[in-house]
Parts: structure tokens; sequence; C-alpha cells
């Protein structure tokens, strides 16, 4: 599904060059759940971000689903973006004036999927998320955990391929945690291919393959025995 | 791109975001508003000045006819000249393309007498337009009109301090008056601005007043008015070409300077003219600054919308916009609320120039006005500067990299 050779990236900071990821070569199959672990300043964002298309990489390759990902120009990204992936931000990101519903249907009306059809589908996600009597609400009106599964039900409307995490729950108390891992599970129980960026040893044990990293590189990548989240609700 | 559900999203944004909407909207209202009222009221001050220097009608020649100087095709020095009905009519034949009027002078004084009543005042025959060149205002009744010189009818139109001097407080309409021996009727009564003397005289058919002396088709002098439109350059031509027509016409020497006389208002307006431009500068200088003004506010807004929208953009992005999906948006939304805003502000400055009104004439504010195509041009200039101002900033929050914009708190 994911695979990366030989990736580098580095920022410049005024004179200075970070060089964040130094020659990353990782391989993900599809129906993977895959924890990315690393303290802060490991590059573990920075290579969620490159996956996501939402940041460039500047040497390797990068094939997702059989597709090289190159020479992306800003559209081209959007619709790669579209059609393969769905993000899962710390922040939720949700957008605040619009309802949880209307929330979830905004990748849709990117695909240009007719109104009617978009809310149908919007409405599905959201009751598979648990959310459906909150339709109507704006983000405002949803406690941090409730926000986070419209967000998730957001990245699954468009049915993408793959769905990316960025400390899904670093911004959430411990039993809300686990109820999104919880969903998460769900998700990958399915079939669906996840990568969720996080700090937290517990979280990363509830995925089926850890990967370790620092200062650029993987130091450790190995499959593990999933916890269920579960058992801790 | 303009489909129902682009403009859904279009206006869910506008009505979930009253600030940022309002705000926008509301510095092209104010500002357009601004602009038309200072245009306007600039506009009334010129009216006003023009008022005050320009009795009559500012496109008149005035035509009299003099005595030779010189002896010319067999003719003696010293010859008068007499104007006749056909200079009328050969002016009118030969000039169509500059004339816009004509009408003769004839000047008398009489004793004019109502019943006892009865007082010396200069009359004049002359033919409808000249109401125009005069400016003349009717007060009741009418003026002469083309029947009456035709028919050579013998009606009256009597100066407001004739009436009062003759009638008291009585109406002077239907009444018969005796100038010099023939009785007229009344038919109007009019005021002129030009000061008590315009106003008491009494003016007449000019063919009646021919008939009654003797039959003859004399005139005293001609006004004219030349096309407005013609300018002062084209006054001065029509000048030029009028004095040669009337000099070969009655066979005056080409540089005889006393056969005939043309004096031009537009010499002495040009001076005037020329202040009411300085004005007309000023009125356009202060209108450009409140458009310039106006522009400025807008871009200032449209910039601090899409910061405060980076975030949904970033947003946006990540969930598959296109940087062309994303400078639409803004553009159609900063478009829509612009055209319907500039369309307010443009309403709202003609109804508050329609209630001043004369409401300033004290001030010298005079009909305050902004002609429609003005104020149209304004309200465009805005909505394209309002969309350029968007367009700039929305094309750089589009292209700055998802990562960037959702990290931006």
């Amino acid at each position: 599904m994911i695979a990366i050779k030989d990736l580098h990236k580095s920022y410049k900071m005024g004179s200075n060059v970070l060089h964040v990821l130094k020659g990353i070569n990782f391989n993900v199959e599809e129906g993977e759940m895959v924890a990315i672990m690393g303290s802060s300043g490991s590059g573990k964002s920075t290579l969620l971000n490159i996956v996501g298309m939402l940041d460039l990489l500047d040497t390797g390759s990068y094939t997702l689903d059989g597709v090289p990902i190159v020479n992306l120009n800003e559209t081209k990204a959007a619709k790669y973006r579209n059609k393969f992936l769905g993000f899962i931000f710390q922040s939720f990101n949700l957008i605040n004036y619009k309802t949880a519903l209307e929330n979830v249907a905004l990748p849709l009306y990117y695909q240009r999927v007719p109104k009617k059809e978009r809310d149908e589908k919007a409405l599905q996600y959201l009751t598979k998320v648990g959310l459906a009597n909150w339709a109507t609400h704006l983000p405002s009106e949803l406690s941090g955990g409730q926000k986070q599964r419209v967000a998730i039900a957001r990245a699954l409307a468009a049915q993408p391929k793959v769905l990316l995490a960025d400390e899904p729950t670093g911004a959430l108390d411990s039993t809300t945690s686990y109820e999104v891992m919880q969903l998460l599970q769900e998700i990958n129980d399915e079939g669906k291919t996840l990568l969720v960026v996080t700090h937290e040893e517990d979280i990363a044990k509830m995925c089926k393959r850890i990967v370790q990293l620092k200062d650029g590189v993987i130091i450790e990548d190995k499959k593990v025995n999933q916890i269920r989240a579960s058992e801790y609700v | 791109m303009f489909s129902s559900d682009n403009w859904q999203e279009i206006f869910q944004t506008i009505k979930k975001n009253k600030l940022r909407t309002f705000l926008s909207g509301f510095t092209i209202t104010l500002g357009l508003l601004i602009f038309i009222t200072l245009l306007g009221l600039g506009n009334g001050l010129k009216n006003s000045f023009n008022q005050f220097f320009m009795d009559d009608a500012t496109n008149t020649m005035f035509i009299f006819p003099g005595r030779t100087s010189m002896p010319y095709k067999g003719y003696n020095v010293n010859r008068t000249i007499q104007f006749k009905n056909d200079d009328l009519a050969d002016i009118q034949k030969n000039f169509p393309f500059y004339l816009e009027y004509i009408t003769p002078r004839i000047f008398r004084n009489g004793t004019v007498t109502f019943n006892n009543e009865s007082n010396s005042y200069s009359y004049v025959g002359v033919s409808p337009a000249h109401q125009v060149s005069e400016k003349t205002i009717m007060m009741k009744g009418r003026y002469l009109n083309d029947l009456d010189v035709k028919e050579k009818t013998k009606y009256a139109v009597i100066g407001r301090l004739v009436e009062k001097d003759l009638f008291k407080d009585k109406s002077a309409l239907g009444e018969h008056v005796i100038i010099n021996n023939t009785a007229y009727k009344v038919i109007g009564v009019f005021q002129d601005e030009g000061g008590d003397n315009e106003e008491r005289r009494i003016y007449v058919p000019y063919t009646t007043l021919q008939l009654i002396e003797k039959n003859t088709d004399d005139i005293n002098q001609i006004v004219l008015a030349y096309k407005p439109e013609l300018g002062y350059a084209g006054a001065m031509l029509f000048e030029e070409k009028l004095t040669k027509f009337l000099k070969e016409k009655h066979e005056i020497a080409p540089d005889d300077q006393s056969g005939v006389f043309v004096r031009n208002i537009a010499d002495n307006m040009n001076d005037n003219q020329q202040l009411s431009g300085v004005l007309t500068l000023i009125v356009t200088f202060v209108g450009i600054g409140t458009l310039i003004a106006g522009v400025i506010g807008i871009s200032n807004i449209m910039v601090f919308v899409i910061k405060e929208r980076t975030k949904e953009i970033g947003v946006r992005k990540a969930l598959g916009a296109t940087p062309f999906s994303i400078i639409t948006m803004i553009l159609q939304e900063s478009i829509f609320i612009t055209l319907i805003a500039g369309y307010i502000g443009l309403f709202l400055g003609i109804f508050v120039l329609k209630m001043i009104g004369d409401k300033l004439e004290d001030y010298f504010i005079l009909n305050p006005y902004i002609d429609l195509g003005t104020a149209i041009t304004a309200t465009i200039i805005l909505i394209l500067f309002g969309a350029l101002a968007g367009y700039v900033p929305a094309k750089r929050a589009a292209r700055i990299q998802p990562i960037v914009a959702l990290r931006d708190e």
C-alpha cells in the first residue's frame, strides 16, 4: 500500500539546515495498523506529513497504492489527498461554522458528490461513529471526544485507502482516548489501513506494528500483539 | 464552477460569518455613500456657481447691425445696415449644423396704459425662442408661441413689475393693455433673474410689431444660440463663419469692422468657465480620494478575512480542495458581498442626495446630483478592487502548504 525508499527531508532554518529524515525505508501492507513512535523532534510528524502529501520530500521515492507520488503540484496533490487519504488531527480541525454533518460531508463536496447523496453518506458515517443524534450541532457544542469522532467520520467519508492520524488522542483524557482508539481499531478490523503517530506507549500498543523513530532514522520496526482498547473501556 | 452547489457553500459561509460579511460589505457601502454624497454636493456647489454667473443662456450670440466704414462694391461709406426677416431665414437655412434656435429683437419704448394707470416701458418684438435665450420664467399664463408669430396676434407677455405697476394687486391675465395706441391682450406674466429692468419689459410677437409699424420686415437685432456641444472652439468658428456670411450678404467689405457686430457670450463665459473648471477639478479630486480610501479599506478587510481563514483553507486543502477551488470560493464570496453592498451604497447615496435636494441652498449647494454613469463606474471600480484585493492574498493562501496553514493558530 505504502512504499517509501531512501527518504530524505531537511528544513532550512535561517542559515542552518535541519536534516529531519535521514534515509527512511518503510513499507505498509493493506490492512495494517501501524504506530509511528518517537520523541518530539524525531521526525515522526514530518514522515506522516510526507505520506499525507501535506509536505514534499527532498530525495527518495514514495509510492501509494501503486501510484508513484512524484512531481506533485498543488492541484494534483489535492486530488490524491481527496482520493487516497483521510486525515485525523490532534486538534480535530473541524470547520467551526459548519455542523457535524456538514463537516463530514465536506470531502464529498470536493469529490463533487451531489448534495443529497452527500448528506446521506455523511449521516451514515456519523451513525458509524455513534453521533447521528449530533448531526446538526456545531463543533463548539461537542466534547473533545465527540469532535474527534466527527473528524474520524469525516476522514472516512471520502472512502480513502489509508487513514493518517497525527496524535489522535493527544488532546483527550485517557478514557476518551481509549474510546477513540477502539473506534480506530474497529475501522482497521474492516480492512482499512491506518497510520497512527503517537508518543504514548499504551496507544502504540493498540496497533499491530510499532515503528520507532529517533533522530530521523528508524531504529526499531516490530509487529506486536494488539491490545484491544475495549479491555480498558 | 458556478453550480448551485457552489453557491450554497458560499451562502452558508456568508450566513455563518455575519461580522466578516458585514465588515467588508459596510466598507463598500460607506465608501460609495461618501463618494456619491461628496460628488453630489460638489456638483451642487457648481450648480449654484453657474446660477450666479450665468443668468442668461451661456451659448448665446447677439448680432447688431451698424454703419459701414468703407466703400465697397459701389456703395458709399456710412451706409446703415438694416436686418430683415430674410436674414433670420438665411441664417437658419445656412447654419443648421450650428444653430440651436434664433430669434429677432425689435426694441421699442412706449406708454402703456391700463384703465387710468399708465407708464413708460420698453417693449420688445420677439419670437418664442427668446424665452430660452433670456431664461424668462413664466409665473402665470404662457409665453408667445409660433402660432402667435404666424397669425400676428395682438398678445403681450408682461413683466412681473409691469403687472405690479399697472394692475396693483389684480391679475393682468386676460386684460387688455394699450401700448402706443394699440390694444394687446395679456396672455402671461413673467419673472427674470436679470433684475428689475428686465422685469419691466413687455414681449409681443415681432410680426405683430412689424404689421403695426406699416407692415415692414425690419428687425433690430438677432439673438441666436449655438448647440452647446460645439464647445468654446466650435462657437468661435461659428462666430467667424456667421460674420463672414452676413458681411457678404449685406455687401460689407470683409475687413470692415463696423458694418455688423457679433457679440459672443462665450467670450465672457470663458473666464467663468475656467473657475467652474477648477471647481470640477476639486470635486473630481475629492471623489478620487474617497474612492482610493474605499479601495484601501476593502483591501485591508480582505487581507484580514483571508488571514482569519488560513486554517480553514488548510483543512479544506487537506480534504482535497484544489488551489483553484479555494481561490474561486473566496473570489465568488467577496464579489457577491461587494456587489450587494455596492448596490446598497449606490442606492443610499442617491437617496441621500435626493433627501438633501434644495435644503442646503443657503450654503450655496443647489440641486446636488450625480450622474448615474459616474456612480456606476465608481461602484464597479470598488467591486473590481475588492476582488483584486481578495485575489492576491487568496492566491497566497491557496498556495501555502496545508501543513503550514494547519499549524496556524
